[in-house]
């Protein structure tokens, strides 16, 4: 038992950490505050979906936004023509997905190499700001719902019970809500990841024709990793227009994917744990940035992604793990240290 | 009969403002293996530097074609000092910095020029075609695109410099052990890059407006148009813009610009489904 508990430590802590924060966050902060901490959780759900595409897959996607902003309007679509938000929830993870098997069809089939995925999911998220930018007629609609073109669909429903559109959820309701979703998320990547399949993946990510001669289908296993990354961040994007009561095509804009690549770049490529941290972390520094005039935002992005890349290119994630953990275990001079030692004789 | 004349006018300026846009960026990628995005932001520079140098009643003519490439090409120079030489040979990580430069430089314009619409008046009357009118500042793009690419051709195959870029970039190793200065060769490089998005910046700022955000819509067409072109510079931003060019112009006639936009995205990604390499990956392979 003590070494299953040591083995999976981190997995524990996080648990742990999660369920405190579901917990303690509601109680410890007033209604603005945890409207905003709601609103980090979801980018977090959203830093979660390419840090497990783009650390664990190796697949680079520029376009990340595209996933996110097409979850939203699949929302927002979905609940203003249905009333409930249920079946909406799941249209806006099925439709990413779909895409997102599309898009690696046309990448990974032709083995197209990792730049130039991020090429062509760049052009997809500038092909979706140009379309749903340019809707703002009513001649464009989807059932009862005018698209908006660059105003954006206003009014959107918050989430509701299951089945029952009379009862709405409160701001509470909501944070819980996301937070478990955060959780499941991070759970279900840690088991997949476990799992043959997530191995496998992992092992195309180091090199992927030695996989390939042992037997496995690479592009397969990319093309359900990437459908996978889409239906996770069609589920932020969800949960975000159902957050804001309102999507607008800023959501599919190159800012918008630069900023999830900076989460990750901040946070630590290669981990699950520290994109989620990073997505906090600038969010809210782009917020506090927001409420004064002197400097933009933009410059404060650009800044910290071209520091991370030149000075600190593995993110804030393995220092802490790789440094200031066995810093802290040598200072306690506590057996843990001792028995960690033959790991290192590993070749 | 008037009428054709205006549509393929219209088709050669598409094609032509395609090539202006990507050539800058195409010389960068193509001889030095670095996807920079922030290509855009180097052009909206040079509109920029175009709109402030009306602004204080220099020669229109000094404003569009000498001054933009100039400051861009200093900044460009500036850039690969102190940011892409440390990168060199890591693709992923220079396209992730040069994405972090184009938001610093979008902020930093917006800054200082603030979030409006600058406008350089264009030089040149339009032309009477038969019963038509064509606009002559088109008509100077389609020249000025023809004209730089010449002048690219000119330096990389003719001069001195040319040569000894072309050299280290097929074998930097052989050209160091030969006595050249790599480190000297790759800024250069670097720096004619961004002077040539200065130039497109300059060239383009008349026609569609000067504002910070706008690198953004050239740098989408810049950059599908070099990697649809391949690893040659010079025959795959031709032979790219030609194929997207035309596409886009003609969903465009057909129906309306943006849509003649995403025609030309979607062609893209089918074309790089059926050339991973790009044009020039697949036929003219030894061009320039």
């Amino acid at each position: 038992m003590y070494a299953f508990v040591r083995s999976n430590a981190s997995l524990f802590a996080v648990g742990v950490i999660g369920i405190a924060l579901l917990i303690g966050l509601p109680l410890a902060l007033d209604l603005f505050a945890l409207l905003r901490a709601t609103l980090y959780v979801i980018f977090a759900i959203l830093a979660l979906s390419l840090a497990f595409i783009w650390g664990y897959g190796g697949i680079l996607c520029f376009g990340h936004s595209a996933f996110f902003g097409l979850g939203g309007y699949a929302y927002a679509v979905g609940v203003l023509n249905l009333g409930d938000s249920t079946i909406p929830m799941a249209i806006a993870m099925a439709l990413p997905a779909l895409l997102a098997a599309t898009l690696g069809y046309f990448m990974f089939y032709a083995r197209i190499s990792d730049v130039y995925v991020g090429v062509i999911t760049l052009t997809v998220t500038l092909i979706f700001y140009n379309v749903v930018n340019s809707t703002a007629g009513p001649q464009y609609r989807i059932g009862d719902v005018p698209l908006g073109g660059f105003n954006g669909i206003p009014n959107v429903p918050a989430l509701n019970v299951p089945f029952n559109p009379d009862v709405v959820l409160d701001p509470e309701g909501m944070f819980a809500v996301c937070m478990v979703v955060l959780i499941l998320v991070y759970f279900a990547l840690r088991a997949l990841l476990r799992m043959r399949f997530g191995r496998v993946l992992v092992a195309i990510r180091e090199n992927e024709s030695r996989v390939e001669f042992l037997g496995y289908d690479a592009r397969l296993h990319k093309l359900i990793a990437f459908a996978i990354g889409g239906a996770i961040a069609g589920l932020a994007g969800g949960l975000f227009t159902a957050w804001a009561n309102f999507i607008s095509p800023t959501a599919f804009s190159v800012v918008q994917s630069a900023q999830i690549i900076i989460w990750l770049m901040v946070g630590g490529v290669g981990t699950l744990v520290g994109p989620v941290i990073g997505a906090v972390l600038i969010a809210w520094l782009t917020a506090s940035l927001g409420s004064q005039q002197t400097i933009d935002a933009n410059v404060i992005l650009g800044t910290v992604l071209l520091a991370f890349v030149l000075l600190v290119p593995k993110g804030v994630a393995p220092i802490v793990t790789d440094r200031l953990v066995p810093w802290l275990l040598s200072l306690r001079r506590w057996p843990i240290a001792v028995t960690n030692a033959p790991q290192k004789d590993k070749p | 009969m008037d009428f054709v004349i205006l549509v393929g006018i219209d088709f050669v300026n598409g094609i032509a403002t395609l090539a202006l846009m990507s050539i800058g960026l195409a010389v960068v990628f193509g001889m030095m293996r670095i996807i920079n995005l922030a290509h855009g932001e180097f052009m909206v520079m040079g509109s920029y530097s175009a709109a402030v140098a009306t602004h204080f009643h220099v020669n229109i003519w000094i404003a569009i074609l000498i001054v933009p490439p100039i400051t861009v090409a200093i900044i460009g120079l500036l850039v690969e000092r102190v940011i892409m030489r440390h990168l060199y040979g890591r693709m992923v990580e220079t396209m992730l910095a040069t994405w972090g430069l184009s938001l610093f430089i979008v902020g930093c314009l917006t800054m200082v020029f603030g979030d409006h619409t600058e406008g350089v008046p264009a030089p040149l009357p339009a032309i009477k075609v038969g019963d038509y009118q064509a606009s002559g500042y088109g008509l100077f793009v389609i020249f000025m695109s023809t004209v730089t690419i010449a002048g690219v051709y000119a330096v990389l195959r003719t001069t001195r410099l040319g040569l000894l870029a072309r050299g280290t970039m097929q074998n930097a190793e052989m050209a160091a052990a030969l006595g050249v200065d790599t480190s000297r060769i790759y800024a250069t490089t670097f720096a004619f890059g961004a002077g040539l998005a200065g130039l497109a910046g300059g060239v383009l700022a008349p026609i569609s407006g000067v504002f910070p955000s706008i690198g953004g819509s050239y740098i989408g067409r810049a950059f599908i148009t070099v990697i649809g072109g391949g690893p040659a510079p010079l025959v795959g931003t031709i032979s790219a813009s030609a194929v997207f060019g035309f596409v886009n112009q003609l969903a465009t006639f057909v129906s309306n610009p943006v849509y003649g936009e995403v025609a030309l995205l979607i062609g893209a990604v089918i074309l790089i489904r059926l050339l991973p390499n790009g044009i020039t990956g697949r036929y003219f392979r030894r061009a320039l």
